[in-house]
């Protein structure tokens, strides 16, 4: 698998893209989708609910486990992605695309978001 | 098992080179899954599984007083088992408490295979050789002995078929055989965890790899694809199979857990547990204090095990397993509920899902069953 150039990435396995506007998407790395297994339930931050770094905003649950999703910035939920609530397999099979999670109005971005080749290398992915 | 180190099965390098996700489970490293465990577990469902059981624990039970021995130390009749014939069956404690659930095959006249789940093959070792003190019976380890194969799903008979000359259309279900499957002598048996139609083969490890690659050539054409412990769980919780640790345990009977038809007290002699299940079979048939029953969410979140089950805020029962259901499409549990809240259609019953009350159904056992 390879990890997106142009995404940066947070330490509980979370991508941002560059912020068009002041947005920017959310998402889970492939290598989180892998290690999760078939996802089947997204539980999203709502629009208009405030995301703060490092801390959960909602929860993905796997055939195994639930984990809890962390937002990577600090920021305002413009918008939830339907599409992966209807069909949590997305994450799974499109974790850089069409399994996108919520986009956020950036408030505030922590300093210590890792690169692709960072991210590649922290997670062995 | 004095060390800590995982055990690895005679599968293992090919478990890694089919890019397996690894787990530990109960000191082994087991296959979880090799790709998506939805898609490994409708393989089975609708065509053919391989699975590694390499874990499960063997012990030969051999003598003239084999049968003797194993009617004492099991509740089941199992001197009444033919030869070529399995038995699903306990062991239990002097309180009736679980000790293992059992399958049993008895080989020949005085030669029995017990088959005991990973966690526990040691707590069953060792009862067996301690209640075997008086009797004419060798009871052996034979965990070393096996690698355990297993070939699950609707078109594994005829997989199977392709390898080997033994009579699958006469084998049974329960039923087991010694034979030859792709030039690899073989203990072929007709029994599973998975619901479906299937075949479980104990060979020489040091033959299991052949064995693995042959079936995987003869089932490619059908759709036969390895499957690891994750689809393993999803598919014998459909099928309404109790997990020991999950629905059954030291602290519970067979009475306890909806299978006292697994005692037969009519056998001959003592056998221990007697009779303290006899009481708790007495007391299952008045006042059950709680019931295994199936729950079928109505929403989208999956119980797990140890998730309070609640009726009106107060707590009636604990989920012992739960799963997303890939055959039913909707999360589902097992759980043990309060008598009075377990008749299948029971109203108003929640699995409390970390602080939400989430609706469920309440269901009997089991939610899938093939289409003999």
């Amino acid at each position: 698998m390879s990890n997106p150039q142009q995404l940066r990435y947070s330490k509980e396995h979370e991508w941002l893209s560059g912020a068009e506007d002041g947005v920017s998407t959310v998402g889970i790395t492939e290598h989180a989708a892998n290690a999760l297994g078939d996802v089947v339930y997204v539980q999203l931050p709502e629009v208009g609910d405030t995301v703060t770094a490092g801390e959960t905003c909602g929860e993905l649950e796997s055939t195994k486990s639930v984990s809890d999703l962390y937002s990577p910035v600090t920021g305002e939920v413009v918008e939830a992605n339907q599409d992966v609530v209807d069909d949590p397999s997305l994450v799974n099979s499109a974790p850089f695309e069409g399994g996108w999670l919520f986009k956020v109005r950036v408030a505030e971005e922590p300093k210590d978001l890792l690169s692709a080749d960072e991210y590649t290398e922290f997670s062995g992915s | 098992m004095s060390s800590n180190a995982p055990r690895h099965t005679a599968l293992d390098a090919l478990h890694r080179s089919l890019g397996a996700t690894m787990t530990d489970f109960a000191g082994w490293d087991m296959p979880l899954r090799y790709g998506s465990e939805r898609d490994e577990h409708l393989a089975v469902r609708s065509k053919a599984g391989l699975f590694d059981l390499s874990h499960m624990g063997e012990i030969t039970v051999t003598g003239p007083g084999a049968a003797a021995l194993l009617n004492y130390a099991l509740v089941g009749n199992i001197a009444s088992v033919g030869v070529g014939r399995a038995r699903y069956t306990m062991i239990c404690r002097a309180d009736g408490g679980i000790l293992d659930d059992l399958i049993v095959y008895r080989l020949q006249e005085q030669t029995y295979l017990v088959v005991a789940n990973a966690s526990n093959a040691q707590v069953v070792l060792d009862a067996l050789t301690e209640r075997a003190g008086g009797f004419d019976a060798v009871v052996r380890d034979d965990r070393d002995a096996y690698a355990l194969i297993a070939v699950q799903g609707p078109e594994s008979p005829g997989i199977l078929k392709s390898l080997t000359d033994a009579d699958l259309d006469g084998l049974k279900y329960y039923a087991g055989l010694p034979g030859t499957v792709a030039g690899v002598p073989a203990l072929i048996a007709r029994t599973g965890y998975t619901g479906e139609d299937g075949f479980e083969l104990f060979v020489d490890p040091a033959d299991a790899e052949k064995l693995w690659q042959a079936l995987t050539e003869a089932g490619a054409p059908a759709g036969l694809v390895p499957c690891g412990l994750s689809c393993r769980d999803t598919l014998r919780l459909e099928a309404g199979m109790p997990l020991y640790g999950h629905e059954l345990s030291t602290s519970l009977t067979p009475f306890d857990a909806g299978l006292g038809r697994v005692v037969k007290f009519e056998k001959e002699g003592d056998f221990v547990g007697r009779e303290a299940l006899t009481e708790a079979a007495a007391l299952a048939e008045k006042n059950p204090p709680r019931v295994l029953v199936g729950l079928i969410a109505e929403g989208r979140r999956v119980p797990r095990a140890g998730y309070p089950v609640v009726v009106g805020g107060e707590v009636i029962g604990e989920v012992t397993s739960g799963a997303p259901s890939p055959t039913l499409g909707r999360p589902i549990a097992m759980a043990y509920v309060d008598a009075a809240h377990a008749a299948p259609g029971t109203a108003g019953v929640g699995v409390d899902i970390r602080g939400s009350h989430e609706p469920y159904e309440v269901v009997a056992l089991p939610f899938y069953r093939r289409q003999k």
